[in-house]
């Protein structure tokens, strides 16, 4: 009588976009977290330039991580609660895309706007002028990541009780090597180095969380049904 | 004539006990199954299972269709109007018919730009079986389509299943109220049975 669903993530998206728009106040969340923690810091540790710059990278990509541990929460909970991700599961209508839907509009929320306002961030925190391409491209390459690591943490987390603790603790170490090498590069071209093997190695991490959790989070998910 | 659901020796686990004895089940074209049985026999249970939503722990299953699924959850977003609810549904598959239409099949006409959160339990249910309407599935999985609707409600639904029977759909619903007053030709009933001993000494 009629085709299996052809359209489901892109129908999803669109949803999520809606219902992202409809709670602005609560989309917004993410990028006003990364503006008090930009002005925020140097109050407290002196606005004394050099410092600051050294500091710089580091701060923009913890604020990037915490905006999107932020938001984490409610990645799939009021679907869970509403009975709309019991949907995704009905027929074959195919899992994984809605899957990728779902973490690209996660994505757009609180990975995007860091990197559109990163170059402020970045001026506001003194950070060298020639660094800033890095910064971006880092941010550009890494958020992502942050979006899909973050996803299989709160789809294993989606029915325990007091799951933000057990979100945090299982997101952290993903999120080292990450860290590591976005600051890394940064702070090597604000020293005037090549920072390409640290962008690379920033790379090879997206691609593997790109590969491996949206199946993660697909048989997450379904355990939690059960 | 082919079978829409064909399931051979169904079994469901939960806490190493089989929920329900093993099951066969098949559902032809223009029928309606109406699954009953006692609480905890796992009703609901067969009909995720049906639906995709757990995977069997032993027998075979074969769906042969497309499938809309309305379980005790309404699938509805509170922030989206009942029109927005529908449309997304309606964009998942083949359409069937528009959201205006269907809400106004199931007594909730003119409340289109409502948002979902608005509505009452009675209501929210009502949407949730529209969405049977604005998608051409040849399977609707329904639990309990008779809880929280009054009386012109139940009629509504039992009219909304005559006509899935109509176009030559079919339907797989649990119930304890009320059976669906419908032609008895077209009417299976399925009685399921508990599957572990232990349920009837406690």
């Amino acid at each position: 009588m009629s085709k299996p669903v052809g359209n489901a993530p892109k129908a999803l998206f669109q949803r999520d976009m809606k219902l992202a728009f409809r709670r602005l106040g609560e989309s917004l969340l993410p990028l006003f977290f990364l503006f008090t923690v930009i002005v925020l810091i140097p109050l407290g540790v002196g606005p004394g330039p050099t410092l600051l710059a050294r500091m710089a990278p580091g701060m923009v990509w913890v604020a990037a991580l915490l905006a999107s541990l932020l938001a984490l929460e409610h990645l799939f909970r009021p679907d869970l609660d509403d009975g709309t991700l019991e949907q995704w599961f009905v027929g074959d209508s195919g899992v994984l895309g809605r899957v990728w839907a779902r973490l690209a509009s996660h994505w757009l929320i609180t990975g995007l706007p860091v990197i559109v306002f990163s170059p402020l961030a970045a001026e506001m925190l003194h950070l060298p002028h020639h660094a800033l391409g890095t910064l971006i491209i880092s941010l550009i390459i890494g958020t992502p990541a942050l979006s899909l690591i973050g996803g299989l943490a709160a789809a294993l987390t989606l029915s325990t009780r007091g799951a933000s603790v057990l979100l945090s603790i299982l997101v952290f170490p993903l999120i080292v090597p990450l860290v590591i090498f976005a600051t890394g590069a940064v702070s090597m071209q604000a020293d005037g180095l090549d920072p390409t093997a640290h962008l690379g190695l920033l790379g090879a991490f997206t691609i593997l969380a790109m590969t491996l959790a949206p199946f993660g989070i697909s048989a997450a998910l379904r355990m939690n049904l059960e | 004539m082919t079978a829409l659901i064909e399931a051979r020796r169904l079994e469901f686990h939960r806490y190493g006990e089989p929920v329900f004895k093993p099951l066969d089940l098949v559902l032809e074209p223009r029928q309606v199954v109406v699954l009953t049985g006692p609480n905890g026999v796992g009703k609901t249970t067969l009909l995720r299972l049906l639906a995709g939503i757990l995977s069997p722990v032993a027998g075979t299953l074969a769906i042969h269709d497309s499938m809309t699924f309305v379980g005790h959850l309404p699938a509805v977003k509170g922030d989206l109007t009942c029109r927005e609810n529908l449309a997304y549904e309606q964009a998942l598959g083949e359409p069937g018919m528009t959201p205006a239409e269907a809400l106004a099949r199931v007594g909730l006409a003119g409340l289109g730009s409502r948002p979902g959160r608005a509505l009452s339990a009675g209501q929210k249910r009502r949407l949730g079986m529209a969405r049977l309407l604005v998608r051409n599935t040849a399977i609707w999985l329904m639990d309990e389509p008779y809880a929280s609707l009054d009386d012109a409600g139940c009629a509504r639904v039992d009219e909304l299943l005559a006509s899935q029977l109509a176009r030559g759909g079919s339907v797989i619903l649990a119930t304890h109220q009320r059976h669906p007053a419908l032609d008895p030709d077209q009417v299976r009933n399925v009685v399921l049975e508990y599957g572990s001993e232990q349920e009837f000494q406690q």
